[in-house]
This record gives structure tokens, C-alpha cells and sequence, in this order.
């Protein structure tokens, strides 16, 4: 048999996380290295997300942090040889570059075998030509449509087609650069874009209105298939599968309809000959019984993670097992025993709702559409639609109560906000129904099946009920209702007057509490073990009683969203395991499908719930624990922790109170003034004349923050007086139960991360990272490197004594995290969060010393040793890079700033910070060699400071192109530069043009102010470097720090190491 | 003025739900299917004739009722069971082909529904203690026991009308124990025409190329009378095809045994392999009794078996042309993997490829 002549594989990771490849592919990866364990196969992985679990030294035998592509593949098959290579766990990432190793004829050259789906089946369903061809071979019926390779032929077959015509793009995923086109403008528009960097785009009829619908099919060698579970798109098609509410099982499907699909489904994957796990979108008439055939995913996906949360089915750990050769019938699903050969039963229903972050970004589009923007994904489970879809909406973390009795969702004109959706066009339904429209005008409005809409309806109606009657009362049997309809305590509150605690009073009293149910993927016909459960007031048993000895429950991350995502399922995964090795029983509560936490081998028992203060209660009060711990999740757990201890639950390490004082901006400030311990000016904001003085008497710029946030929403500097006004309004209105704090904002000056765990407050061990940007760089979008490089002892040694300070007054007891501004040798605190940081797993990977396993030690109290971490001399150096998914946010200014933008991470080592930073650059997309630079360099300093930097280009043989002033200044220091006209003044030679023709290999713009001229010019050229696909730079420290990379250290010398190769 | 219902179970087991479908008290058998599709299908399956049913899966009546044209597809001419229990109703409803609410649906077939019933829980107790008998009691108004088991079920749903569907020169005499129609409608398809009639048809002495024992309710040991008549076609050898009680009927007649299963086969997801081929299948399922493999005689077949209790589930004998399923090609509601069995019943009277087909 075949696994028995594979001993040794390779995996291709998804690198870091982006909008449309999130942290689905970490989920997969770990799943398929686990089976291969199991298997005693060695296993080898390339990621350089150094932030995921499948990169723990615990997993795969060898990680590589590299980037994921064909050249470095190459050089790692050619140091590891493995005997087979898996291309289906790492997204569009590793599918694309697997299809490029063939093409190049490296796997053959290296006698390697495609473990699973062979590279003909891929191909096929990739190239959306050969594709259809595949469908028509066995009568399954594809939209009308033709493969075009330019712009001419693209409009040619439109007209011929009629518009609105769907443009969709070969080897892509999240729908990138895909889109509805009404006219040739468009269609013009759209396609040149695309073909910048694809050979191939589809040109197709628009099925307007049509249902979305997926199945996930399974089949093996000998050519048994199932498919695990099918999905309905609560949007229409047109919206992306993953820009779309999702409901599984499909909610409004006849038997006869669900079954053709699934019978076409089977027929269409035995014909391409899948081995393994794939996805197949289909649109279905809702009028008829026509459908099309979307498309065919052949690999794990965003969809394929959903579906194996929403039934329990390992789908990630199956397909593995298939790939190496296994019949379907000779495995078993772990988790039930019951015969992988199955599709499971759903006794319940799973509402899936994406994450968007749009708000963040200036300038972007809200318009949602057949190509992803949203970061991230929620599920919730319930016995009810309206139950699943109000626990969805509040698990978002966007402040919705649920699909009523929001107050910041306000539309201006209903009809529109339904007809062309954006991120918040479910609460426009609400909105629509309150205001009376009808579910037949919505429905043609929004062509939203109507089954959706009546459920909704019913939840809007009872709010109205019981919001009538001003008497701040509910009847018992309301109350009941209520909670069956998914309706939270706070909900309620709001709709009746009655305050949350009488409400929860009330329950209780009357024995209103949720049921615990678990998902066992027989609908309960026989007995099925599993630790996977949920609460639902649709039932009125538990399933099962809990009873753990000494159990912790740990609360997890929820979606995942700029500024928290995989790190923090990191943090919560090893605190997991360090509990079980310290004979703890873990309860996790996490509501994101895409989580390794969330899978069902990591914890005892899992609860797919929400991460509110009423949830966490319930299951409190369900297997009374001895405690939780709230930090390692992030923010979310962070924010609830003095409720929860308000509330008589015992909340595990630092003390909650802490984490308050640590937290209130405010208050913060005032203890480090009681310390001594250098801040920033700053001052509490009361009004904006007080803004306006303080302002004046620092000095411009200011920076205005609100408390309690995270990824520094709502966060901004203010280089001027009518900026500040501006600001203020944002920011006031998003937390106003939050105090905002302005302060003094510190030009050139450097950034570092203090990363510690302390016990009683000593501190216990800690490491120091520093930023290669200038402070006003969010953290989470700093280039962090470790050991510090440019940075004065004296400065570390200020650090180290101020963070001794601050653990010691907050008693701190657990892990830390504070930011300091250095600026010669005078440090000052920014902010302190008690609480793992995303930096955790950087600095634990890269000093091999694992800080979450030591803080989950100290926060169930085991005593633990100091240790000294060496602070510079180490043989090796760790760059930690951000990825930014601006090519995906139409109209976003891809800048930094303040506030964080990028959406994942990647992190490399390197002999020398030379070597690991452009190991990081490479893996964030930067394109090597580069032979032309464009760069507009900004205020006259930072052209000086940058001169130096251009000289090195040149020497390196880089052709130079600037604007006017940039040019004419490196002229004159003789750096020869060719001026090109700024995008505004329209003559040629003209940098867009330039851009377009794709003569340009990077472009370097610094932001100069917001000033609205320079704005507009300088973001024209951002944008058209992105979405060109150029390599950008916006940073002057980063444009720097690659000149002196590129001319120091030369890229072809890279060395591949795994990471146990790098000692200390 | 609204009316209470309840549930309640032989060992008294109380649930409290809402009315819907048909004000009246009604009692029977409460049965389970844990199918997540397929509500009109079921309801008008002969095997459930006088049962109670419940769907594991919550929400029940989201695309209605088709209208009258496709009503005609379903599985008989009515409803068959007694009492309908679901979780979640959908009142409202929304297909392309609906024409009514599941609720009214009931209501004009006078039967009575009970939701907001935490069907999980009930399914857990009815398979921990076998199939209890049960009442919808509306009103508190007692309704007479109606105990399944104690009447001849098969007697009750064979239709007496012989009814002829289809048309070509090939007939199939199909015995009508609880039949449905999509397994009439696979035979059809396939050129033959087919002549139902009721389990006590006196078949003496007409030409038929094949014969079909349906699927239907109850215990097949109760039905000993059907015994000579199965050995009277699998002597002479006509291709014969056995569909669930059909293929019970079947093995009690050659001489095995049968037995009450522990957990009831009662979904739409039941795990088969077929053994010649070694190709797996999943099926739509729903009995208590099963096949005892270790008795089937020699010269049978064991053909298909559960991949996840391992029970039988088909046998074959190729000399004296006879193939059984415990499991419903035919569907309807469920999966149609295995709608090759009417293929190979098909190639079974042509007498062509079947031979190779099975040797696999
Ligand atoms: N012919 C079409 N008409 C309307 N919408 C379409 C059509 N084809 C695709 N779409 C929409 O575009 C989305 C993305 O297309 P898809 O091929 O799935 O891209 P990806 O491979 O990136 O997921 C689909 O989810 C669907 O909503
Ligand atoms: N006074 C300041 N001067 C200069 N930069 C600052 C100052 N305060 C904050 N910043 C920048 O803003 C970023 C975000 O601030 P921070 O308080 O860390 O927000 P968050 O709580 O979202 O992490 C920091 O990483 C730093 O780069
Ligand atoms: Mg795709
Ligand atoms: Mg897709």
C-alpha cells in the first residue's frame, strides 16, 4: 500500500494570513500533520507563520519558516527529500505553487508524488476553460460562458452575451479581482486589473438571483465519495460564499433538490478523480429545478474548515489519511468511531456570519460583492434559525445585541442599503421590517430567499411585542420566547426597560436556562461520544452532565479580525496543553470555525458559544470550574474579565482589577505618574475645547485614543487643528463609555516590545523586541526584529527596571505586555496590556522558550523559577513581518499609521537581521530581484535621510524614477534619477503609466502630511501599486533598512534552515 | 381559545408542545428518523402506517407542501402516520413548487402535529427503550389506543386495487406489502410495466418476467403467511427483488432468522459496503428488525452489510435470480447511491451483463 513506501512528506503551508486565506489553512495544516504522525510518516512543513500552531515545534518534525514559493521549495526538497508532497492543506497559496513545481518539472526531477487529488484533476478545476469542458463531458450543467486572455476579447463576448456579464479569474480564490460588470466601462476597468496578474478570466452570464449552495464531498481511492454536509447561502449569488451569511444543513431544499445536487456532486468528483477533500459551488434557480455548476475547489478550504465544525466530521484529518492511500471504509471517524464512511445527521442549525473590518480603512468601499473583504468568520449553533443568527451577530464583536435593538446601525435610505449590499445589510433587513416593509418588497429587493426573511420577521416581531408595553415588564412566557428565539438578557433589556439583572433574575427563578447539547453526527439515533457542545433554550435537558475534576475553562479569541487572529488561538492552544500536563481538565468557549482551538482533540470539552458575559455565565454555572483565565484570547476575554469577577466568578492570574487599571488609559497614566515612569503627555479628553488647548500647549501632532480597544481602532494622529476636530467626532462616538485620552505625539522616535510573564510581581522572564519603524507604526503593523539592533543598553536596562515597576504595582500574575517609546536613551510607556500579546509567539518560537506554557503555569498558581533569556547574543537573528491584504479592500489607502491594518504574519531567522528581514519581505510578497524603483520621498528630511538609501540602489544597478521634487533632489546630489509627472497633472512621462505597463519593479511613496492635494496624488500611486501587484513601500525605516539588506547581503546565498537548525 | 396538547409515552414520559395540523387526540407506535430532508416523503411512507413520527432534525416545514401535480409524486395516495412531533415549525414557507403549510397539509388529512418538542431528548429515550407506544392528547381528550402491533399491519396498507402503471412487453408483478411509488416509478423507467396488487393476490397461473416484494411496516415474523408464496417465485426462479420487509419476507422464507436490532436503522445516512464489489454506499433506512447473518443458508449471498454495526443489509443468489436490500434503493426520501440495484434487477430478466456485473 502506499503509505507504506512514504516515509517522509512535505507540506505546503498558506503562509500568513490574508483576506480570503485566513486561519482555515492552520486548522487543515495541524490536522493533516497529526494524521501523518499517527501514521509514523516524517513530516516536513513550510510556513513561514510563525503565529500558527502547525509551526509549533510539537507538530511537524522539520518547519521551515520560509516563504512559500517555487524557488525555496525547491531548495528544501533538494536539502529534505521527501517521497511525497500534500498541496491541498495550504490554500490557493500552496495549490498555486504545487501547480508551478510541476510546470517547472521539479517534483519529477526529484522523483516526489502528489499525495491525494493528482495535478490533472487540479488543473481541471482550476482553469475555469478546461473546466466546463470536464462538466460537459458528463452532461452537468455549467453557466454560459467563455475564457478570455485579453481585454478585446473579454468585451467582444460580453456583447455578445449581453451585460451584466460575472468576470471570475483562474487560480485565484476569495474571489480576487472577480466581479458583476453592467457595461463595457466596467468590464474595461475590471479586466485590465486582472490582467496584471492572471492569464485567464471568465467571462460569464450573471445569474441574477439565483440560490448558493455547497457541498463538501469526500472520496477516496477505490472511488467510494459522500459528501460530509451541505451549505445554503442565506445571500444570493453574486456575494462570495465567503462574504455570505451560510446556513448548514440547507434550510430551504426539497429531498429532490437536495439530492440531484448531491447525486451531480458524486458524479462530478468520481469524473475528475479527487482523492481527498473538495468543494463544489453550485447555483441553484429558485424558480425551477435549473442549476449551474460554479465551481470545484480541490483542496481544504475556508468551507471545508465550516463544515467540519458545523458536524463534527475531521474532514482536514480524513483527507490526509485518503491521501496516503486509505479506502474510506477502512477508517473510522475519531471522534465518534463510527465508520468515515458516513455523512453525519444535523439535529441543529449552523449559521456562519463573515467578520468585516471595513470601518478601519479610509476611503475603502463597503460594497460587498463576488470578491472577499472580510477578515473573518463567526459560527454559532442553535435549534432554531432565529436562535443560530442572533448568537451569530452577537459573536461578531461589532457591538450588535443581536438582529435587534442595535442603535449604530443607521441607514439613510433603506431601499438602497437592501438592493446593493454591504457589510451591514442584515440589520438593514431588520431596519426594513421595523419600518414596515413587507417580506416580499425585501425579498425583491435583496432576492434573499424568503424563509430567511419570515425568520427574521419573527424576531422583529417579538421584539415589537414585547417592546410595546412600557410597563418594563415580561410576561414569563415571553421571557421564554425570547431566549428560544436567541433574544440575550442585554437584548431584552434594552427592548423593555428592564435591567439585565432582573431579567437573569427572572430566568432563573423560573428555570428558564439554556440546555447543553452535543453534536454527535447521528442526530442522537444511537450513542456517539464527543466532547463538541453547545447551549441552546430549544431543548430542555442537558445531554450530558459534566463533571470534571479540577477543571479551567479558557476562553478563546473569537473571529479573527485585524489586530487578533491565529497568534491568539496559539496562546489559548498551548495554554490547553500545559493544563493537561498539569492534570487540569480544559474547557474551551470559542465561537471561529477557522481555530485549532475549536477542533475536537484539543481540549476535554469544547463549547461553541459565545464569548459573552451571559454565555460565559451559563456554562459557569454549568460545570462550576475553579476559575477561568482570560488572557490568553486577546481583547475579547481581556474586556470581560472584571464582570465575570463582579459576578462571583473566579477569574484565574492577574487580578481583574489589574487588568482595569491597566486598561483605563486613564487611569494608567496616573499610575505611571505615581511611579515615575516616563509617558507621554498626555490628558484626559473632556470636550474638544479642552482637546484643542491641551493640543496647542503640546505642540501638534496629538494622538487621540479610546480606552479599551484593540488594533488601535478609532486611533489617530492629528497634525493639525480641523484634523483633531475631525478625529474626535470618530473616535467619541464608537466607545463613549470609554474615556479618550489625548496625547503628545513623538516624532523619530523608536518603538519596543516588552513581552513578560510575572508571578506575584516578579517578573519571571521577559524578552524585548524592537520595532524597525518609527514609533507611529502600530505595533501590529511594525517590522519587529529580535535581538534589538539599534538599540542603547542603557535604553533596555531603563525597560527592564520601569516593567519591574508596573508588575509589581498591578501585582501582576500571568503574561504581559508593554509598548515603549525610546527616543535617546529616554523611554516612555505607551500602554500595558495584562494579557498575552500578539507578539507571544514570535518571541517564543524564535528564543525557543515557550512564555504561554510559564504564564499558564503561574496563573493556576504552580511556583515557577526566574529565567534569564539572554538579550543579545544569540547566533541568529527573528524578523517578524506584517501582511497587508490591500489588492483585496478597493479604495483602501494602503499606508500605515496609528491604527492597525494588516490582516496576518509571517516571521523568518536568519543568520544575520540581513537574511531575515528579506526572508520576511520575500514571504510578505516583496519580488526579488528589483531592477527599477520608483520613489516619492516625502518632507525634504525625509528625502535627506533617504538619499544615502538611494545611492545604495543605484550602486546596485537599479534604474531610479521619482516625482519632481524627489527627483530633482537626488539629481542634485547626483543619484541619477528620471522624473516622472504626478498622477494629477496627467502628462506623460507619467508614474501611472509606468505602473500600468508593470516598468516599475517597486515603489517606494512616503506619506508627507494629509494634506488633501498630496493625498490624493500619493494614493493614487499607492493604490495602483497595489493593485498592479507591485511591491510597495511606505515606511522610511523599512526603505532603508532593504538597501542596506540588498547591499550587504546577497539573496541568492539564503540559507534554508529548519528551525531546530537555529541555536542559541 | 387555545388548546393544550401534550405527549405522552407508555412509561408516561410527559412533553408539552403546541398544537398544530388537525385538533384531535391520536395514539400509535413513536418512531424517529433522523433524515435532515424529505418531511412529504416520509409522512406518506406505508412503513410508517399508524406511527407516531418525530424528526430529529428541528426545523420541519420550511418549503410547505407541493401542489397537487407533484403531490402525485410522492410516496402514496396519503398520509400514512398518526401523529407528526417537531422541534421548530415553519409556519411560513418557500418553495417554487409550494402550495400549502405542512400545517395545513395535516389539517386537511385530519392529523394531528405537536411542535416545540425537544425532539433530541425524545429520540434519546425512545432508542434507549425500544419504540413506545404514545399519545397526542389534545384538549386532555383521551384518544382510543391504537397498539401497531397487535394488528396485521401488512393486511391494513396492501391496497386491494390491482393497479397497473407503465407500459411495455416485460411485466413485474410487484406484491404490494406497504409499497411506494418511487420504487414503482424506478421499474417503470425502465421499460417494464408494472402490475401492483395486494399481498393475498392469487398469482397462479399468468406469465410475469419478475417479481417485487415492497418494503412496509411491522415485524416480519407476524407474517408467516407470506412464506409459501416468496418460495413459490424463488423456486421458479423468476428474478425476484426484495426491497426492506420485502427482503425480510424473503430471508424468513429460505429459513433465517431475523431479530430486533438494539438500535434501529433509522436514517437517511446508513454506511453500506457491498461485498462483491467492495464499493461503499450510504442509504436511506428505517426498521427494528434485521437479517441474522450466521443464518442465512447456503447458497445465499451475505451481499451487503452495514458498515457501522455490521448487520446484514442484502443478499444475492445469482442461480435462483434473487437480490434483497434491507436498505431503500429507491429512496425518496434519501440518498440515491443505490439505484443500481433496479439496474441489476433489470439486468437480471435480460439476463445480460448481471452475470459479470456482480462477479467484480
Ligand atoms: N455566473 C455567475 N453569476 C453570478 N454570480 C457568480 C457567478 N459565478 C460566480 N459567482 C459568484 O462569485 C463568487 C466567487 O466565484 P468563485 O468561482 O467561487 O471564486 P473563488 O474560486 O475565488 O471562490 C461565487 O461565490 C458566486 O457568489
Ligand atoms: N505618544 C505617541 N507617540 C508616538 N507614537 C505613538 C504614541 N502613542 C502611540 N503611538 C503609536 O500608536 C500605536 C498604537 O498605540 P497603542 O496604544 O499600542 O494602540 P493599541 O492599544 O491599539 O495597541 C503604537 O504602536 C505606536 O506606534
Ligand atoms: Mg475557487
Ligand atoms: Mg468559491
Amino acid at each position: 500500500m502506499m503509505k507504506d513506501k512514504i516515509k517522509k512528506v512535505l507540506i505546503l503551508g498558506s503562509s500568513a494570513l490574508k483576506i480570503g486565506e485566513a486561519g482555515e489553512f492552520d486548522y487543515s495544516g495541524s490536522q493533516a500533520i497529526k494524521a501523518l504522525k499517527e501514521e509514523k510518516i516524517e513530516t516536513v512543513l513550510i510556513n513561514p507563520n510563525i503565529a500558527t500552531i502547525q509551526t509549533s515545534d510539537y507538530l511537524a518534525d522539520k518547519v521551515y519558516l520560509l516563504p512559500v514559493t517555487t524557488e525555496f521549495v525547491e531548495n528544501v526538497i533538494k536539502k529534505e527529500k521527501p517521497d511525497g508532497i500534500l498541496l491541498g492543506f495550504g490554500g490557493q497559496t500552496a495549490l498555486n505553487c504545487g501547480m508551478d513545481l510541476v510546470k517547472k518539472g521539479i517534483l519529477k526531477k526529484y522523483k516526489i508524488e502528489i499525495l491525494g487529488t493528482n495535478i490533472k484533476a487540479i488543473e481541471e478545476t482550476e482553469d475555469r476553460q478546461k473546466f466546463n469542458e470536464v462538466l460537459a463531458e458528463i452532461d452537468v450543467k455549467y453557466p454560459k460562458s467563455q475564457a478570455v486572455n485579453s481585454t478585446a476579447d473579454a468585451i467582444k463576448y460580453a456583447e455578445k452575451i449581453e451585460y451584466p456579464v460575472m468576470v471570475r479569474i483562474a487560480y485565484a480564490l476569495g474571489g480576487l479581482g472577480s466581479g458583476m460588470c453592467s457595461n463595457k466601462a466596467e468590464l474595461k476597468k475590471l479586466s485590465d486589473k486582472a490582467f496584471s496578474y492572471t492569464s485567464q478570466i471568465l467571462i460569464e452570464e450573471y445569474l441574477k438571483g439565483w440560490k448558493e449552495i455547497e457541498y463538501e464531498v469526500v472520496r477516496d481511492k477505490y472511488d467510494n465519495c459522500i459528501t460530509v454536509c451541505n451549505m445554503e447561502n442565506f445571500d444570493p449569488l453574486g456575494i462570495h460564499t465567503g462574504e455570505s451569511i451560510v446556513v448548514a444543513p440547507s434550510q430551504t431544499l426539497s429531498n429532490e433538490e437536495y439530492h440531484k445536487l448531491r447525486e451531480i456532486a458524486i458524479r462530478t468528483i468520481k469524473h475528475l478523480g479527487i482523492v481527498g477533500e473538495c468543494n463544489i459551488q453550485y447555483a441553484l434557480d429558485p424558480n425551477s429545478w435549473d442549476y449551474r455548476v460554479i465551481e470545484v475547489n480541490a483542496r481544504l478550504s475556508r468551507s471545508s474548515a465550516l463544515a467540519s465544525k458545523a458536524t463534527g466530521y475531521p474532514l482536514a484529518h480524513i483527507a490526509a489519511k485518503l491521501a496516503i492511500g486509505y479506502g474510506l471504509h477502512e477508517l473510522k471517524n475519531t471522534i465518534t468511531k463510527t465508520s468515515a464512511f458516513f455523512e453525519p445527521a444535523l439535529d441543529y442549525v449552523v449559521v456562519k456570519i463573515p467578520r468585516w473590518d471595513l470601518k478601519k480603512f479610509r476611503k475603502v468601499s463597503r460594497k460587498i460583492g463576488s470578491s472577499m473583504k472580510s477578515v473573518g468568520e463567526v459560527m454559532a449553533i442553535g435549534r432554531k434559525f432565529e436562535e443560530a443568527l442572533q448568537k451569530a451577530l452577537r459573536m461578531l464583536d461589532i457591538g450588535a445585541k443581536g438582529v435587534i435593538a442595535n442603535s449604530q446601525f443607521e441607514f439613510e435610505n433603506l431601499s438602497k442599503a437592501l438592493k446593493s449590499p454591504d457589510d451591514e445589510r442584515v440589520f438593514a433587513v431588520a431596519k426594513a421590517m421595523e419600518s414596515g416593509y413587507s417580506v416580499d418588497k425585501i425579498h425583491k429587493l435583496t432576492h434573499i430567499d424568503k424563509w430567511f426573511l419570515y425568520k427574521i420577521k419573527n424576531i422583529v416581531n417579538i421584539a415589537l411585542k414585547i417592546g410595546k408595553n412600557k410597563t418594563k415588564s415580561i410576561s414569563i412566557s415571553n421571557l421564554r420566547e425570547c431566549k428560544q428565539f436567541g433574544f440575550s438578557d442585554e437584548q431584552i433589556s434594552i427592548l423593555t426597560g428592564i435591567s439585565e439583572k432582573n431579567i437573569y433574575k427572572k430566568r432563573i427563578e423560573n428555570k428558564i436556562i439554556p440546555a447543553i447539547k452535543r453534536i454527535d453526527t447521528v442526530g442522537a439515533e444511537y450513542p456517539a461520544y464527543t466532547n463538541y457542545l453547545y447551549l441552546t433554550y430549544n431543548g430542555i435537558s442537558d445531554d450530558l452532565q459534566i463533571k470534571l475534576p479540577k477543571s479551567v475553562i479558557l476562553l478563546g479569541s473569537g473571529s479573527y479580525k485585524i489586530g487578533s487572529s491565529v497568534e491568539f488561538d496559539w496562546c489559548c492552544v498551548v495554554s490547553g496543553n500545559t493544563l493537561k500536563n498539569e492534570k487540569y481538565s480544559t474547557v474551551m468557549i470559542n465561537c471561529n470555525p477557522e481555530t485549532v482551538s475549536t477542533d475536537y482533540d484539543e481540549f476535554d470539552v469544547l463549547f461553541f458559544e459565545e464569548l459573552t458575559f451571559e454565555t460565559v455565565r451559563e456554562i459557569y454555572n454549568k460545570i462550576n470550574p475553579l476559575g477561568i483565565i482570560v488572557s490568553m484570547g486577546g481583547q475579547i476575554p481581556n474586556n470581560l474579565a472584571l464582570k465575570l469577577s463582579k459576578n462571583n466568578m473566579q477569574i484565574l492570574g492577574t487580578s481583574p482589577y489589574s487588568i482595569d487599571r491597566a486598561e483605563n488609559r486613564s487611569t494608567f497614566s496616573a499610575m505611571l505618574d505615581m511611579l515615575e515612569i516616563g509617558q507621554p503627555l498626555w490628558e484626559k479628553l473632556e470636550s474638544v475645547e479642552s482637546a484643542l488647548k491641551f493640543a496647542k500647549k503640546v505642540d501638534y501632532p496629538v494622538l487621540v485614543r479610546p480606552s479599551y480597544v484593540l488594533s488601535g481602532a478609532a486611533m489617530a494622529v492629528a497634525s493639525n487643528r480641523n484634523e483633531l476636530e475631525k478625529f474626535l467626532k470618530k473616535a467619541v462616538n464608537i466607545s463613549n463609555d470609554y474615556p479618550v485620552v489625548i496625547s503628545k505625539f513623538l516624532s523619530n522616535a523608536k518603538e519596543l516590545e516588552f513581552d513578560a510573564v510575572a508571578q506575584n510581581g516578579e517578573i519571571i522572564s521577559y524578552a524585548i523586541s524592537e520595532h524597525v519603524e518609527n514609533a507611529g507604526v502600530h505595533s501590529g503593523d511594525a517590522t519587529l526584529v529580535i535581538p534589538p539592533q539599534r538599540t542603547y543598553f542603557e535604553t533596555m536596562r531603563q525597560i527592564r527596571n520601569n516593567s519591574e515597576k508596573i508588575a509589581k504595582e498591578l501585582n501582576i500574575d500571568g503574561p504581559f505586555n508593554i509598548q515603549y517609546i525610546a527616543k535617546n536613551n529616554d523611554v516612555k510607556v505607551i500602554e500595558c496590556n495584562l494579557r498575552a500579546s500578539r507578539s507571544f509567539p514570535f518571541i517564543s518560537k524564535t528564543l525557543k522558550y515557550n512564555f504561554i506554557d510559564i504564564a499558564t503555569k503561574v496563573i493556576v498558581g504552580k511556583r515557577v523559577s526566574k529565567t534569564k533569556i539572554p538579550l543579545f547574543d544569540y547566533e541568529y537573528v527573528g524578523v517578524k513581518a506584517p501582511q497587508f491584504s490591500f489588492t483585496r479592500l478597493d479604495g483602501a489607502d494602503p499606508a500605515t499609521g496609528v491604527e492597525m491594518y494588516s490582516t496576518g504574519e509571517v516571521a523568518c531567522l536568519g543568520d544575520n537581521f540581513n537574511e531575515a528581514f528579506l526572508k520576511s519581505m520575500i514571504s510578505v510578497g516583496l519580488k526579488l530581484p528589483i531592477k527599477s524603483i520608483f520613489i516619492s520621498s516625502g518632507p525634504i528630511e525625509s528625502k535627506a535621510e533617504l538619499l544615502e538609501s538611494m545611492r545604495i540602489f543605484k550602486q546596485l544597478g537599479i534604474k531610479l524614477y521619482g516625482t519632481k521634487g524627489t527627483a530633482d533632489f537626488l539629481n542634485k546630489n547626483n543619484v541619477k534619477t528620471k522624473i516622472l509627472h504626478w498622477p494629477l497633472e496627467k502628462t506623460s512621462p507619467n508614474v501611472m503609466e509606468y505602473i500600468q505597463a508593470k516598468k516599475i519593479d517597486l515603489v517606494i511613496n512616503i506619506p508627507k502630511n494629509f494634506n488633501k492635494e498630496e493625498l490624493t496624488n500619493g494614493y493614487t500611486i499607492r493604490r495602483g501599486a497595489v493593485e498592479f501587484a507591485i511591491s510597495l513601500i511606505t515606511n522610511r525605516q523599512i526603505a532603508m533598512r532593504l538597501a542596506e539588506s540588498l547591499f550587504r547581503y546577497n539573496e541568492t546565498e539564503i540559507k534554508i534552515k529548519s528551525m531546530d537548525e537555529y541555536r542559541i | 381559545m387555545k388548546k393544550i396538547v401534550k405527549l405522552v409515552l407508555e412509561d408516561k414520559t410527559t412533553f408539552n408542545g403546541k398544537l398544530f395540523g388537525y385538533p384531535k387526540s391520536m395514539s400509535g407506535e413513536v418512531v424517529f428518523n433522523t433524515g435532515m430532508v424529505g418531511y412529504p416523503e416520509a409522512l406518506t411512507d406505508p412503513s410508517y402506517y399508524g406511527q407516531i413520527l418525530t424528526f430529529t432534525y428541528p426545523l420541519i416545514g420550511n418549503y410547505g407542501v407541493a401542489d397537487k401535480d407533484y403531490y402525485k409524486l410522492l410516496e402514496s395516495k396519503n398520509i400514512q402516520i398518526n401523529g407528526l412531533i417537531v422541534s421548530d415549525l415553519s409556519k411560513s414557507f418557500s418553495h417554487w413548487r409550494a402550495e400549502k403549510s405542512l400545517s395545513d397539509w395535516l389539517y386537511e388529512n385530519k392529523i394531528p402535529g405537536i411542535y416545540d418538542i425537544d425532539t433530541r431528548l425524545l429520540t434519546q429515550i425512545l432508542r434507549e427503550k425500544g419504540t413506545m407506544l404514545g399519545k397526542i392528547i389534545v384538549d386532555n381528550n383521551e384518544p382510543k389506543i391504537y397498539d401497531p402491533n397487535k394488528c396485521d399491519l401488512l393486511n391494513e396498507v396492501s391496497e386491494r386495487k390491482i393497479e397497473y402503471f407503465g407500459s411495455g412487453d416485460k411485466i413485474i408483478l410487484l406484491f404490494d406489502c406497504g409499497c411506494k411509488n418511487s420504487i414503482i416509478k424506478n421499474l417503470v423507467n425502465r421499460g417494464y410495466k408494472v402490475k401492483k396488487v395486494s399481498w393475498d393476490y392469487d398469482y397462479s397461473e399468468e406469465k410475469i418476467d419478475g417479481v417485487v416484494f415492497s418494503s412496509g411496516p411491522g415485524d416480519p415474523k407476524k407474517y408467516g403467511y407470506m412464506i409459501e408464496k416468496v418460495n413459490h417465485f424463488i423456486n421458479s426462479e423468476i428474478p425476484m427483488l426484495g426491497i426492506c420487509l420485502g427482503h425480510q419476507l424473503v430471508a424468513i422464507s429460505i429459513g433465517a432468522e431475523t431479530y430486533k436490532l438494539q438500535y434501529g436503522h433509522r436514517s437517511q445516512n446508513q454506511p453500506v459496503i457491498d461485498k462483491i464489489s467492495n464499493r461503499c454506499f450510504i442509504t436511506s433506512q428505517n426498521h427494528g428488525f434485521v437479517v441474522d447473518s450466521k443464518t442465512i443458508p447456503t447458497g445465499w449471498i451475505n451481499r451487503f452489510e452495514n458498515l457501522n454495526d455490521g448487520t446484514n443489509e442484502g443478499l444475492l443468489n445469482k442461480k435462483l435470480n434473487v437480490i434483497t436490500t434491507q436498505f431503500h434503493p429507491e429512496a425518496s426520501p434519501g440518498p440515491v447511491d443505490t439505484s443500481f440495484i433496479f439496474d441489476e434487477f433489470d439486468e437480471m430478466i435480460k439476463e445480460k451483463s448481471f452475470t459479470q456485473r456482480t462477479q467484480r
